[in-house]
């Protein structure tokens, strides 16, 4: 397996490696030693490759990720899996602010909290965070599901489109035109699948549904003096 | 952009270390600032005494002369010249007076007075800035450091951060105010002066002003949350610690790593690896909304 040690190595170099993995190539899992917080690292990724970083990271780990499994021994910084295509990304630790930001695809799991503005315009991906979510966390998520086993911060959703989101502790406000909804046999068979794939210890009969009333982004022509 | 850089010890033997520490932390931030560079230590204060640091863009011209001058003017003072810069060293009883006569001088900027602060800044790369001033040879029991990428005004000496606030006492900030130029109006008719046009300028005097009508800068910095409009994460220095504030909307980063030896503040978590026991330490964000405060004194 190879290993970087980004303590001696150019980050760019590692990256580069990821990138020049070839289809049918025998060295697909890599690991990272001493990260020392470097942004942008195992960025691009669009093969089925493996990360393991033994150590905490930047901004933007991960980001873009199409295809690779990602997991980082250690916390996040900012932006961590933003635009991710498919695959999976895991931080053990914590993650900091708009971790999953405008995601496609794929499933970001975070094992500690993440802080604000966590799944903003998420576009498909799923986030399972175990820990808690901070202030304006899904803000303007138009589709995926966002999953948090602890509680969320103010304005949770705010201009919320199509994104599900499933809270199982307490949320301390909702943002413009996101409600609570009824959890029917449907969500709790999603919430149940991504609960599964993230490890988590929880029941999906624990958590509450949000979701969108859906007043704000429709165009209603009664209120077309507000425009 | 901006990066911000602090450090608080815990452990005295760490305080011969406390330039380099906080040098090697500011040097990582030249990224998110490359333009200006400044840092204020707390230090070396000997007990009837106080300092005042001022600079001068001419400071051959500016400086020669200025312990005789305070000498006329009743003030035993030692002058200390580290190239655009000086430390003025007077008994501290003497601090206003010598603050006030220095404020006079053609050519010189009071950069910061108090008795255990001493701030340097200057346009250009944070590791030139650092290497003019020595500040990796210095000790001390606290500092704070600030790499500017400047938004809202030029490029200049002045407009760099650290702002002095009060007697030991300094702002350092990133992000950005909207409503800069309303309230520097207010603070004018208020009696305040300003040397730019520069958003963080104002901030500084705006706590200064609160202070001066009977505040703590605990409460000045509640006020900030409702009478400031931008972004802002804020450092401030005091002369037994440090205090940050971030807005509420809290864009602007800031992580936090605490071990028995210390506590860092960095804008960036890459500023922090180079610190002793990083890998064990506490590592954690500040909370948007709330003002933090570490004290020397008040610590056990």
């Amino acid at each position: 397996m190879p290993t970087f040690d980004l303590s001696v190595t150019p980050l760019r170099e590692f990256n580069a490696a990821l990138h020049s993995v070839a289809n049918g190539d025998n060295d697909t899992a890599f690991e990272v030693v001493n990260p020392r917080g470097a942004h942008a690292l195992a960025v691009g990724i669009d093969k089925p490759l493996s990360v393991d970083v033994r150590g905490s990271v930047g901004y933007y780990c991960a980001g873009m990720n199409d295809g690779g499994s990602v997991r980082v021994h250690g916390s996040a910084g900012p932006g961590v899996a933003e635009n991710m295509m498919t695959g999976n990304v895991t931080i053990e630790g914590d993650a900091s602010q708009y971790a999953g930001a405008t995601g496609r695809g794929g499933l970001l799991v975070i094992k500690g909290n993440a802080a604000s503005r966590c799944g903003i315009s998420m576009k498909g991906i799923d986030i399972v965070v175990h820990g808690s979510i901070g202030h304006m966390s899904a803000f303007m998520a138009q589709s995926g599901n966002l999953v948090v086993l602890g509680d969320a911060g103010d304005a949770l959703g705010d201009s919320l489109y199509e994104a599900r989101l499933f809270v199982r502790g307490s949320v301390r406000s909702l943002g413009a035109d996101c409600i609570e909804k009824e959890m029917r046999p449907e969500h709790l068979e999603i919430l149940s699948g991504l609960l599964d794939r993230a490890g988590a210890d929880a029941k999906p009969g624990e958590f509450k549904r949000y979701g969108s009333a859906r007043k704000l982004y429709n165009f209603n022509i009664d209120n077309a003096d507000a425009y | 952009m901006c990066g911000i850089v602090g450090l608080f010890l815990k452990d005295k033997a760490l305080e011969p270390q406390l330039g380099a520490l906080i040098a090697d932390m500011l040097v990582t931030m030249t990224d998110r600032g490359p333009d200006s560079a400044g840092i204020a230590i707390y230090g070396g204060g000997a007990a009837g005494r106080a300092k005042i640091t001022v600079q001068s863009a001419n400071p051959g011209a500016d400086f020669a002369g200025l312990a005789e001058a305070l000498k006329a003017d009743g003030i035993e003072a030692t002058v200390t010249v580290k190239s655009t810069h000086a430390v003025v060293d007077v008994p501290a009883e003497k601090l206003d007076a010598a603050r006030a006569g220095l404020a006079t001088r053609p050519g010189l900027r009071v950069m910061s007075a108090g008795e255990s602060v001493e701030i340097y800044k200057e346009v250009g790369l944070p590791k030139d800035v650092l290497a003019r001033f020595d500040i990796a040879k210095m000790g001390g029991t606290h500092g704070i450091g600030h790499t500017r990428m400047a938004t809202e005004s030029a490029v200049t000496t002045l407009g760099a951060h650290p702002f002095s606030t009060g007697a030991d006492q300094c702002l350092v900030h990133n992000g950005s105010l909207s409503n800069h130029n309303n309230l520097r109006r207010e603070l004018v008719k208020a009696g305040m002066r300003f040397e730019t046009q520069n958003d963080t300028e104002v901030a500084a005097a705006y706590l200064s002003n609160e202070i001066a009508g009977g505040k703590d800068l605990g409460q000045a910095l509640e006020g900030a949350l409702d009478d400031l409009d931008g972004f802002f994460t804020f450092v401030v220095g005091t002369k037994s610690g440090f205090g940050v504030l971030r807005d509420p909307i809290a864009c602007k980063p800031a992580v936090m790593a605490e071990t028995d030896q210390y506590i860092a503040f960095g804008s960036e978590y890459r500023a922090l690896v180079n610190l002793p026991g990083i890998e064990t330490a506490r590592v954690w964000e500040p909370e948007p909304s709330t003002v933090y405060f570490w004290d020397h004194e008040k610590a056990a």
